[in-house]
Order: structure tokens, then sequence, then C-alpha cells
């Protein structure tokens, strides 16, 4: 499937990047998250505060997932949300089957944040990470 | 040649426990949702090679379009409305003093797209369609036509594409069923007829959808001509023989005398099988070896099937799997929820 190869080449890529970025800072400021059979293929993220940073967020799965970033209060809105798809924020990606996207965020200040997928079940299910913010 | 009928009712109660069936209904309803998913029956019968499975989908009220999709062994030779009083009357067979309770079955049905459509049917308020392709393509047609599937719907998927590519879609047009006249509790029976080579039973789908600790409860009636070898066995994991015995005359009279039945043999063996384990228990398939001697490691999902290197046959081979009504009884459980947007956090 085309799809499904572009999104190989696109992790593969990303993946390449992240590791060179990685290498050369002691963070990384581009970052590749991968979903297959709903989970995240990475659940602790480690990133420099202050500096963009640039997240692509591959689904592989054949059914819709989202990506949203922020406190404990930002989620507690969203396990009750009642948006049917999440628009331009930064931080709330919506993501189709087969599906990439890039979202860039600059964090201001160090801590923990978590990124889940709020869609039902998919929280209990294990589809969540933490995102550390480093000072 | 051989002859051999496998059959069973499969329940659902998993998606709709009988203690407490608000709340196992609830995880199958959306956001809108105002249908409730009852208990479904199936049968699955097998027969000089072509398995005969029949199910019944029941209306529970509400409004919109629900469905599941069903794993398959084969690909379809026809698919038609089933006869009024199969299921009922097997599980009077094992069960004859709670026969009034037993008739909760209920609803399903789904979709899918990129994948290849086989047949498209009609029958009352259900429209069934006949997939053939992976688990990702199988998906994404359902995702395509409206459908949220659960988070491991994905890894199921593929699980079963992997055993056989062949999926059966159903959608529960409520709304049609109201203007149908059906009543809440009205069951739609179906009859697929398909060419298998032996059967199985997928009891692992009966948990898609549920949390790890929620319980699944589902009969199978396996109809065979002598008795079958099992596997899993001996019988663990929330899975036991409640009856295993030569099928009555009378128990095959009543069910060769139904539409479309009159392929019932004139002798068998009849087993029930009992599910009451939690979803995280539910690991594993039923493989039936109809012959008697070894049920394949593969059907029961306990082994993985070995990569195909040739071109993909559309006859299912030996290992393949005869169909399952559990599936069907899970419907529920697979894939909800059309027409309704999804509400997302």
């Amino acid at each position: 499937m085309i799809i499904r190869t572009l999104v190989a080449l696109a992790l593969a890529a990303l993946a390449a990047s992240a590791c060179t970025t990685a290498s050369a800072a002691q963070l990384t400021t581009h970052v590749a998250i991968r979903i297959h059979y709903s989970h995240f293929d990475q659940t602790k993220i480690d990133v420099p505060v202050g500096v963009p940073i640039t997240f692509t967020l591959i689904n592989d799965d054949p059914i819709d997932h989202e990506w949203l970033i922020g406190d404990e209060a930002f989620h507690a809105r969203h396990r009750a949300g009642t948006e049917t798809v999440h628009g331009d924020r930064p931080n709330e990606i919506s993501l189709p089957p087969f599906s990439v996207k890039t979202t860039t965020l600059t964090f201001d200040k160090p801590g923990p944040l978590t990124f889940i997928c709020h869609f039902p079940q998919h929280e209990a299910y294990g589809m969540a990470g933490v995102v550390v913010v480093k000072p | 040649m051989r002859r051999f009928l496998a059959g069973f009712a499969a329940i659902a109660a998993a998606l709709i426990a009988t203690t407490q069936p608000a709340a196992a209904c609830a995880g199958l309803i959306g956001p809108n949702g105002a249908v409730n998913l009852l208990r479904t029956t199936t049968f699955a019968g097998y027969h000089d090679g072509v398995e005969h499975y029949v199910t019944s989908f029941q209306f529970a009220g509400g409004s919109g379009q629900f469905g599941s999709l069903i794993p398959l062994p084969g690909i379809p030779d026809k698919v038609e409305k089933g006869g009024a009083w199969t299921l009922q009357r097997l599980i009077r067979e094992t069960t004859p003093v709670t026969l009034a309770d037993s008739l909760k079955r209920l609803s399903l049905n789904a979709a899918s797209a990129s994948a290849q459509v086989l047949m498209e049917v009609r029958i009352d308020a259900l429209d069934i369609t006949v997939l053939k392709g992976g688990g990702a393509e199988v998906g994404q047609w359902a995702s395509e036509h409206g459908f949220r599937l659960p988070p491991a719907a994905p890894e199921v998927l593929d699980f079963y594409a992997n055993r056989s590519p062949i999926f059966l879609a159903a959608v529960f047009d409520a709304d049609a069923a109201k203007a149908r006249g059906q009543q809440i509790g009205d069951g739609t029976p179906v009859h697929v007829t398909i060419p298998t080579a032996n059967p199985w039973v997928p009891l692992r789908i009966l948990g898609l959808g549920k949390n790890a600790d929620d319980r699944i409860d589902a009969d199978v009636y396996l109809l065979t001509d002598q008795r079958p070898a099992l596997l899993p066995y001996p019988f663990a994991n929330g899975m036991s023989l409640q009856h295993s015995a030569v099928a009555t005359n009378s128990l095959l009279d009543d069910l060769r005398s139904d539409k479309g039945m009159g392929w019932i043999p004139r002798s068998g063996w009849l087993s029930k099988i009992a599910i009451d384990a939690s979803a995280s228990q539910l690991s594993y398939d039923l493989a039936v070896d109809a012959k008697g001697t070894s049920p394949s490691r593969v059907a029961a999902g306990l082994q993985a099937p070995a990569k195909q290197t040739g071109p993909t046959n559309d006859r299912p081979s030996s290992d393949q799997i005869a169909l399952i009504g559990i599936a069907l009884a899970s419907f529920g459980a697979i894939f909800l929820l059309r027409k309704s947007q999804s509400v997302v956090g």
C-alpha cells in the first residue's frame, strides 16, 4: 500500500533526523512518534525548554487517533470533551487512519506534560506518554 | 465424502452480560447512542464441505445505524434470511428449563472500505457486506464508513486476516427496523453458507472493545458428524464443555424443518462449549477437528500461520477456519457507531 510505504519512509527519515539532532545536542528537537496497534512507540521523551520542538506523528493504524499534549487540567477537560474534531491547535492533533502530521511546540517551562489519545477506551488501552521538558 | 456438521450458538452475553445488561451495553453505544445491543445467538453447521452459519440480530430500540465485522473462514456462496426457530431450538436442547429467558439476541453490523467488496445483501433492516482484505484494509474500510473501532481492533483484525482475509460486515439500521414495525427484542436471523474445510470458532474477538476485567459469557453449539476433537484442550481459561452427546433425532428433525435448513444430516454429535471468562483470558479461539483427531493450533490462535509464499487461494485450506457465530455475537463489541461522528476529547 502506497500510504503505508510513505509512512514507513517518513518514519525512517525522521528517525534518522532525530538521531542526528540528538547526537548534536543533548536533547532532541525533532521527535517522531509512531502509532501502531493503538500504542505510541515512544512513551517518554526528553526535550529542552524554550526551543521549538517538531513532532512528527505517524498513524499506522486503520482507525482514527489523536495526540493531545498538556497538563492534567488540560486532559481532564478533554476526557469529557465534545469536540468532533480538533482544529489547528498545535498541541491537539487529530490523526485519521494512515496519516502523518507535523506540529511544532515550544515549551516555556520545565516539567512533565502528558500526551494522550482521548478517543473512548484508547487511554485505558495504553495510549499515553510523557514529554519531560528539561531546563 | 466426509460429512460433518458443526454448529454453534454463540451468545454475546459478553457484550451483554445478563447480570448488568445496561452497563455491558454502554460501551457499545456512541455519544448519541440510544441503541442497546442485546444478546446474539448463532449456530454454525458444517456438512459436505460447506459451513452453514445462522445467527440473529435483535432490535433493541433507539435510532441510527450500528455495525460490526466478523472474520469468516472463506468466501460465502450465499447470504440470506435464516429460518425462524433454529437458534431457539438449539438453546432448548441444552437448556430446556430456561428457554423463556434465552431469547435475547441482537444486533450488529458493520462495514469496511478499501477492502474488496465481494457481496452485498439486504436482509430486513440489516445491510450485510462480505469483504476481502487484510486487517488494515478492512479496518480502513470500516473507518471510512463511519465506524469507530475500539483500540484493539487493528491488532485483532490482523490476527484474523492472517488466517483468512474474509470478513462479514453488517450494519443494523435501527430507523429502518422501526419503520418496518420491528419491536424491541425482535430478531433478524441471517444464514451464511460458506464452503470451507474445517470449522473454528473465533472466541478472542468476543473480548474486543471490552475492558480486561469485563466478563464474556457465550455458548457455542457444535454439531458434527462424530465426536469432535477440540482445542484448546483441556479446557481452561473460562472455557468448559457443558454438553457432549449424540444429537437427538428430534433436534435434527426440528432444525431440518426450519427455513433453509434442509442440509441438516440424519445424525450428528452435539457439543456445547460455554465461555465464562474475563476479556483478558480470551486470547484463544476454538479449533474443531470434525474427524476427532488433531485440531489446528493455528485455528485455535495458539500458533501463528505460516507465511504465504504463493498466490492466495480463495478456497480455504484445511487449517482455515469455519467461521463463527461467536464472532457474530461479538459484533457489537467490535466496531460500532455509524452515522454518528465520533466525539473526541
